[in-house]
């Protein structure tokens, strides 16, 4: 396959150094095509297929016809749909913020001179190794339960209430437990970023009278850059498939006020709208991959390298 | 939004700065400003990981509650008399030891299925990167990091089902096959910075490419194998969306989905459902407890590289 000239014959032998192979060894397909073969079948194929049956009106089974773009039309107009958007957007860029926010506070804390380091580090590392269902459950009865409690015998009556049942406020507990679990994968990433900050940078700045809110934003603020985009791309990444939290936490309730995307997706199964969903699936593979383009091109533009 | 976030931000810097201080004292005796420093930022995270620590704490002083004591008050407070029996009682009501054995199987197959199939598929590629199909081999896996679960669920519940795979085998490879991008990532950025040099002296010696590969290449993979098999792992063993969606059976189901199988069997039995809570987070914490150095470093280079 190589379009380079093969080499003339008595080349080839004479090379001390064993050239490039032209040929490839046969064990090298054998060991890509596993997981090439699977990856198409079961990853690509069903992307495939489902952008196929979102121009059709299939409903899970039977026969079915083109629709053209009519799911899509639809789609735009759902208010069920389009409030599940808003909240899932919404949600995301709260979490991200408080997520970033949390973490490089954290993380500074962490890298300065304390006692406890290694004790304190492993504490805060905990949520990332625990069930996001489960620790949802948990917290769901620390919402419901333990803090209506607590705020009832301080006599804070308008907090006695569960904001699990409140639907301007729901989201908010989501926001938290969400936080909870993530904030470490975000931490790991920004002590890796301070950890990588020469020791001098901050010495030299000090001598020539740098104030500490001054390094902050002159030095590691821009140090770690870099590392804040990277959390902010996966972040968004996380939280837009936002699921398992909500299910445990609210199950999208009260009413419809926490239904994620992914929730409104998975309603395809039971509804009769498959092809509808699939519809909403590809939209919301758009969008993901926008703003993850989007985020990149904001690093791009501002010179930071990864 | 951003001001709620932006209070965070500022003492955050204030501690950062505040860190560089103490690192000026370094060269000397340690002040006594910079140890009330010190004890200062260990007092203020301290504070911090309560918000860790206490939902930790409420499971498991729930699940040794009386149900007369778990219904009431706000949870917080110690068992008084102290009740193990919740923990028989959720075993046996959930059908833990099932549910146990298929997390186990499901995490290890995405363990081995993982390190096994990304090694293999990144070694190929970097070994034969001016190859175009191999070049494009990696582009097309990598682009699978912006496909999510939720966006090919519908067609792909279909698909298992149709390939018999609406089990937890099924669970497994659908869950290496959602890691593959991040581990061939990972490999092949390892891979690169490993010399040729050792696999062509060991091919001269007759070597085939299985053998260099097995003897030679694999052993040196071992810190990112640590690094895949626990990425893999995690998300194997606490995932809830896959399983729920791909198993059919719900008797063969993962222990993060039983919990909500069950969640209407425990009723106001809170010191029954917080039994349970605990058994599913205890494997993980035990773990991590006991291994933090290892899984830290292990999760450290899957996160800078």
């Amino acid at each position: 396959m190589s379009t380079t000239a093969p080499p003339r014959r008595s080349e080839a032998p004479v090379a001390v150094r064993p050239q490039r192979r032209r040929k490839v060894d046969a064990a090298f397909y054998v060991m890509l095509l596993p997981a090439l073969a699977l990856f198409t079948l079961l990853i690509i194929g069903p992307a495939l297929a489902g952008m196929y049956f979102s121009v059709t009106n299939y409903v899970g089974y039977g026969e079915y016809s083109f629709v053209g773009l009519a799911n899509y039309l639809v789609l735009f107009t759902d208010p069920r749909i389009l409030a599940a958007y808003g909240f899932t957007l919404g949600f995301s860029v709260v979490a991200v913020l408080l997520v970033n926010a949390i973490a490089l506070f954290l993380a500074v804390l962490l890298n300065s001179k304390i006692r406890f380091k290694t004790a304190l580090r492993g504490v805060f590392f905990i949520p990332m190794v625990v069930s996001g269902i489960v620790i949802a459950y948990v917290f769901n009865y620390i919402f419901s339960t333990s803090l209506p409690a607590v705020f009832g015998s301080l006599g804070i009556t308008a907090w006695s209430s569960s904001i699990l049942a409140n639907e301007s406020w729901a989201w908010v507990a989501v926001v938290i437990v969400t936080a909870w679990q993530a904030i470490p994968s975000a931490l790991i990433i920004y002590l890796a970023g301070l950890l990588a900050i020469p020791e001098e940078v901050y010495e030299a700045s000090s001598l020539d009278g740098a104030t500490p809110w001054r390094q902050f934003t002159a030095i590691t603020l821009p140090l770690v850059a870099g590392y804040v985009v990277i959390n902010t791309v996966l972040g968004f990444k996380n939280f837009l498939n936002a699921y398992d939290i909500i299910v445990g936490l609210t199950n999208g309730g009260p009413g419809t006020a926490t239904s994620s995307v992914a929730m409104t997706i998975f309603t395809g199964f039971t509804s009769g709208d498959y092809a509808y969903q699939m519809a909403n699936a590809v939209v919301f593979f758009i969008i993901t991959v926008v703003i993850s383009v989007l985020q990149l091109r904001i690093i791009n533009r501002r010179g930071v390298s990864l | 939004m951003a001001v709620a976030a932006d209070p965070a931000t500022v003492e955050a810097a204030a501690k950062g700065a505040r860190r560089n201080e103490g690192h000026q004292h370094t060269g000397g005796a340690v002040s006594g400003r910079a140890s009330r420093s010190a004890w200062a930022l260990t007092g203020v995270l301290l504070l911090c990981g309560l918000t860790v620590v206490l939902p930790l704490y409420l499971t498991v002083t729930m699940a040794f509650k009386t149900p007369e004591q778990s219904v009431d008050g706000n949870g917080f407070s110690l068992p008084a008399p102290f009740n193990p029996g919740s923990f028989a009682d959720a075993w046996n009501l959930v059908g833990f030891p099932t549910a146990f054995v298929i997390s186990v199987v499901v995490a290890a197959a995405s363990v081995a299925g993982a390190i096994v199939l990304a090694s293999l598929a990144a070694y190929a590629i970097v070994r034969n990167w001016e190859n175009k199909l191999f070049k494009y081999s990696y582009f097309y896996l990598l682009a699978a990091m912006f496909i999510p679960f939720p966006v090919i669920a519908l067609p792909q519940v279909k698909l298992t089902a149709f390939l018999s795979l609406d089990n937890p085998a099924g669970v497994a490879v659908l869950h290496i096959l959602f890691q593959l991008s991040f581990s061939v990532l990972l490999y092949s950025a390892f891979l690169r910075s490993i010399p040729e040099e050792l696999e062509e002296s060991a091919r001269l010696d007759g070597a085939t490419t299985w053998q260099v590969f097995w003897k030679l290449v694999f052993p040196l993979l071992a810190p990112m194998n640590a690094t895949v098999g626990i990425f893999a792992f995690l998300a194997a063993w606490n995932d809830f969306m896959m399983p729920s969606l791909i198993t059919s059976n719900p008797d063969l189901q993962t222990i993060p989905v039983i919990q909500q199988i069950f969640q209407s069997s425990f009723s106001t039995d809170y010191n029954v459902a917080f039994a349970s809570y605990l058994m599913a987070m205890a494997p993980t914490i035990i773990v991590y407890v006991f291994a933090q150095r290892w899984v830290m470093s292990g999760v450290t280079r899957g996160a800078i590289k």
